[in-house]
């Protein structure tokens, strides 16, 4: 199918897309699109005005500061994936990216976009979740830190007001004892995941500690199983499993059981990942 | 120009273009409609199947993902233009003799993306030619004779060396 008609507007400053974004409240922000245009194309929304911001200066890098991987929104994946910063100090999202789209999407797409976008089977919400992690929200009014556990409110749905931007987002640098952990199945490599789950961790002694556990395409949002983060804290991975307190709802590509035992198969392989020296 | 309307000067294949474009238009749409460019084909228009893949500005992107307003500035390459400079000449031959297609409808995008992955030098494992192709659907072949030819391809250009 095609669009429904709108206007575009290309905005060559963060306050010009701010001014055009509160003078309309309709309008959606146009990132790297590769969620948003096809949703476009299918009619599943029909905004009337698209504010592009690929043109925007400053909007995209990767840095390192005060302990913290800060990368602003306008990001491409394969500028992720080349990047030394996300190799080194990011080493979840390193593990992420390549199962996010292919690489004519990750050429496109944003990590900012799929934030705000808030798919819940997409990869980025769930790892910016598992590190305990913050986006930068810009509005009229100025800056303001999201962390990840109030970002997400629902399907498709973030705590941005009409008038903010997600500008940023801001992950703690990993330490010599952070463990990462990262699988998904899909029907193929690429796609958007049957269920996925992003990890990460503190290796304490010969077990783990600071165990977060963070499930997508299980829900509304990416979603913690807290009881089995507890059990893998005992070092107990089938008891882990045993503990997995999800209730994934079926949809089109599996049954809520199929997905609850491939939770419970992902927490398996990520947990020997974590277990694994980084 | 209303804002629905957009003025946009770009090249395409080698040779400058302006066009008013409606702001809804994709640069699929564009290319297939306005210029007469039919190599690049729609499948899908939800950026799986991968038959738009065209390259802007040196990397392959879906056409149906991007609007044809976003490219004003840009250097986009489509199959005709890689075809007519003989980039892909031995790409072509050997998905050819390989039986690499069959309705051929995704052998635009197939071969832009097996450029993409061969551009980068070297020769690439089978795996990793299955991982680079992996948005691109092909429903007749089963992929094999295409990982055959684009294998064969890397090995021919590498100088037979495996």
């Amino acid at each position: 199918m095609k669009p429904a008609p709108f206007a575009y507007k290309k905005a060559r400053t963060l306050d010009e897309a701010m001014a055009l974004l509160g003078g309309q409240p309709d309008a959606r922000l146009l990132a790297g699109g590769q969620s948003l245009i096809a949703g476009l194309n299918m009619r599943l929304s029909a905004p009337s005005l698209l504010i592009d911001i690929n043109g925007i200066a400053g909007l995209d890098g990767i840095a390192l500061k005060d302990g913290k991987v800060e990368i602003a929104a306008l990001t491409r994946y394969a500028a992720a994936e080349r990047s030394d910063i996300i190799a080194k100090h990011a080493p979840l999202i390193a593990r992420a990216l390549p199962h996010i789209g292919h690489v004519a999407i990750r050429n496109r797409g944003t990590l900012g976009g799929s934030l705000a976008y808030a798919d819940p089977a997409a990869e980025l919400p769930a790892c910016l979740l598992a590190l305990d992690g913050e986006v930068e929200a810009t509005g009229p009014k100025g800056k303001r830190s999201i962390k990840a556990v109030d970002f997400f409110k629902g399907l498709f749905e973030t705590a941005l007001r009409p008038d903010e931007i997600l500008t940023a987002l801001r992950l703690p640098a990993a330490g010599k004892d952070s463990r990462v952990g990262f699988a998904e199945l899909a029907r193929r490599h690429g796609d958007y995941a049957m269920v996925g789950l992003a990890a990460s961790a503190r290796a304490a002694g010969k077990g783990l500690a600071d165990v977060r556990l963070a499930y997508f395409g299980v829900g509304a949002t990416a979603v913690r199983a807290k009881k089995a983060e507890a059990a893998l804290e005992k070092s107990d991975v089938e008891a882990a499993v045993a503990a997995l307190d999800l209730d994934p709802p079926d949809d089109v590509q599996a049954t809520g059981a199929t997905k609850k035992h491939l939770a419970g198969v992902l927490l398996r392989r990520v947990a020997q990942q974590l277990m694994e020296a980084a | 120009m209303s804002d629905t309307q957009i003025d946009i000067a770009l090249t395409v294949n080698g040779e400058p273009v302006s066009e008013r474009v409606d702001a809804r238009k994709t640069l699929v749409d564009f290319l297939r409609d306005d210029l007469g460019l039919t190599g690049s084909h729609i499948g899908c228009e939800q950026g799986f199947c991968g038959a738009c893949t065209v390259r802007v500005d040196g990397e392959i992107v879906r056409g149906c993902l991007m609007l044809a307003a976003q490219c004003d500035g840009a250097t986009v390459e489509t199959i005709e233009g890689l075809s007519d400079s003989g980039e892909i000449a031995d790409l072509q031959k050997a998905f050819a003799e390989r039986n690499a297609l069959q309705c051929g409808y995704c052998t635009p995008g197939m071969i832009t993306a097996a450029q993409d992955l061969l551009q980068r030098g070297g020769v690439p494992s089978r795996d990793e030619i299955r991982e680079h192709l992996s948005g691109n659907y092909c429903r007749c072949t089963g992929y094999h004779a295409i990982v055959d030819a684009v294998e064969a391809v890397a090995e021919a250009r590498a100088g037979g060396r495996k």
